[in-house]
């Protein structure tokens, strides 16, 4: 268990972090989501006692960070893949780390399989690629064999296969009880992994919630109908009390009925449709509408994109991939 | 808090898996050897053309340890190497979150590697005094005269300061870079132009490589205000002076 209580950071004038409480709880993946630049970095740095809280402060089990006895026996994280020291071998970081900590040196060669590096145990990381370099990172976290364990966007340089293998990692370290914080950028990300949520943009908590509420609340559903006999439609539609929004000539926007629904009415009443199709609002687009405006940096253009995705959210609003600049 | 042996252990693993430890120490070892041991095999075919004041204030034990000069330019960068390191490659990050208390972290980073240093100046000092003086030949002097021992553990012991100097000025400074462009050229140039300007002169006897030369010394030089005692107590001060502003540096500073 993480728990924050108004833990702020400020680098002079700017509040990088800024008054965070929120709890991380067992046996569920808390994902922390918020664009790039939000604080997610620094937030994760504070709880490792890294950076210290300009105010408020971070227990780990009710304990600071700083107090922790053998702590990558408590909490394993990744912080950057580059966290190793490139020039000793893979083995050899791990073995290091392992020896402060009296964890049986046993677990090295473990860690390492399971992360898929035992074969290049022996190599320096220097020479590794990205995504094998954020597999050693995410050993070192589990080498401890920790009830917690702290992710800073472990899916980035993996490739498919790496990706789905962490996925699964962290569902099977929750379901085994453990505290799983992943931070992310991708909503479609954490869309798939995580139990909970965190959202934070410019440092403040914007969302505290369970993943399938945040699901429920932020995924508006509708359904579109194409028909080339739209005064038809109209007055079938407004008979039935529904009402609807003519997107184009003959194109319809439905919320207020599902699909069945709307398609026993064209029946009853003769309505040639071309088209009955249910639209789905994306997560995404909700995580930008929500981090819209506390988004850090962005170019004027991809503003203006992010604004026009906010506004309209609709479902024929592109499908954006969240990749803020 | 880890215990402080297991940190310990860790500091050594640390130290024998990189490669730059074997090779910086290597480097002062050869260099020192034998720079120290041509400038007494120049020296000994030199000899009679000193001046009769000149032959009678020959330090045979001083000219064998003149590679000194050079080889504590590879032990600075060991005791750099051994703290910029863990900046430049970021696994200070993963050192930290596994030993949360800087202090025990530093201190036993620091112990460790003055350790390794003392065991190769002690080894690379007799080392050079022994092939100096066989290059001497007739000019030699024995580790039993007057003096000449206590100047050799002198020498071991001015290599072995340097090193841990300057890993507390890579740990104010952070960065291996940064400390080794200050470093070099400060004990190279900065020194030996200071000590020749007159006003500066006196504020240069206090620095660290003359404080060390006082060390080395076996006949006490007589314009200097202190002898080899009072050089290695300034040498000392160097030395927790900046160990100390790097634990600040440590304590204070975010990871």
């Amino acid at each position: 268990m993480i728990e924050l209580a108004g833990v702020t950071k400020q680098y002079g004038e700017k509040v990088v972090v800024d008054d965070l409480t929120f709890t991380v709880r067992p046996g569920c993946v808390t994902g922390f989501l918020g664009p790039n630049g939000a604080g997610k970095s620094t937030t994760m740095r504070m709880m490792l006692g890294l950076d210290r809280a300009t105010a408020g402060r971070v227990l780990i089990d009710g304990e600071p960070y700083a107090r922790l006895k053998e702590p990558l026996r408590r909490i394993g994280a990744l912080l950057d893949a580059k966290a190793m020291h490139g020039g000793r071998s893979a083995y050899d970081n791990l073995r290091c780390l392992a020896l402060s900590n009296r964890i049986p040196l046993a677990r090295v060669d473990e860690v390492l399989q399971e992360v898929g590096l035992g074969e290049v145990a022996k190599k320096r990381p220097k020479g590794f690629s990205l995504g094998m370099g954020q597999r050693l990172g995410i050993a070192a976290a589990l080498l401890g064999d920790p009830e917690i364990v702290m992710l800073d966007e472990p899916v980035n340089g993996l490739d498919p296969e790496g990706i789905h293998w962490i996925r699964t990692l962290m569902k099977r370290l929750a379901a085994e009880g453990r505290t799983v914080f992943v931070s992310s950028h991708l909503m479609s990300e954490m869309a798939l992994t995580a139990d909970h949520l965190v959202v934070i943009g410019r440092g403040r908590l914007l969302a505290d919630t369970g993943m399938q509420e945040f699901i429920d609340r932020n995924s508006r559903s509708s359904v579109r109908i194409r028909t080339p006999e739209p005064e038809k439609l109209r007055d079938a539609l407004a008979a039935a009390g529904i009402t609807a929004t003519e997107q184009a000539s003959g194109v319809f926007e439905v919320t207020e009925a599902p699909a069945e629904r709307l398609g026993e009415l064209a029946l009853e009443h003769h309505v040639l449709l071309h088209e009955l199709s249910p639209q789905h609002a994306s997560l995404e687009e909700a995580f930008i509408a929500l981090t819209g405006e506390a988004a850090e940096y962005r170019t004027g253009t991809s503003a203006t994109a992010t604004a026009d995705a906010a506004s309209s959210a609709g479902p024929d609003a592109p499908q954006t991939t969240g990749t803020e600049s | 808090m880890s215990a402080p042996t297991a940190t310990l252990r860790s500091e050594w693993a640390k130290l024998t898996t990189v490669r730059s430890t074997g090779w910086t120490l290597f480097a002062a070892f050869v260099v020192t050897v034998a720079f120290g041991t041509l400038v007494s095999a120049l020296s000994n075919s030199d000899y009679d053309s000193l001046s009769e004041q000149e032959k009678l204030s020959f330090d045979a034990a001083g000219t064998s340890f003149t590679g000194g000069l050079l080889g504590q330019l590879a032990m600075i960068a060991f005791g750099v190497m051994v703290i910029g390191s863990e900046y430049s490659t970021g696994a200070i990050r993963s050192s930290l979150a596994a030993v949360p208390r800087r202090g025990v972290f530093y201190l036993s980073k620091v112990a460790v590697a003055t350790g390794a240093a003392l065991a190769v100046s002690l080894a690379t000092t007799f080392a050079t005094f022994f092939a100096g003086q066989a290059a001497l030949g007739s000019h030699s002097t024995t580790l039993g005269a007057h003096n000449v021992l206590r100047a050799t553990f002198g020498a071991a012991l001015y290599m072995t300061l340097m090193a841990v100097f300057s890993m507390g000025v890579a740990t104010m400074l952070r960065s291996s870079m940064l400390s080794m462009g200050i470093l070099m050229p400060f004990f190279f140039l900065i020194t030996q132009i200071l000590a020749s300007v007159p006003g500066a002169k006196k504020v240069a006897e206090y620095l660290p490589d003359q404080a060390g030369a006082a060390m080395v010394r076996v006949v006490p030089k007589s314009d200097l205000p202190y002898g080899a005692g009072g050089g290695f107590v300034i040498m000392l001060a160097w030395v927790a002076a900046a160990l100390l502003g790097g634990y600040l540096v440590l304590r204070n500073r975010d990871a």
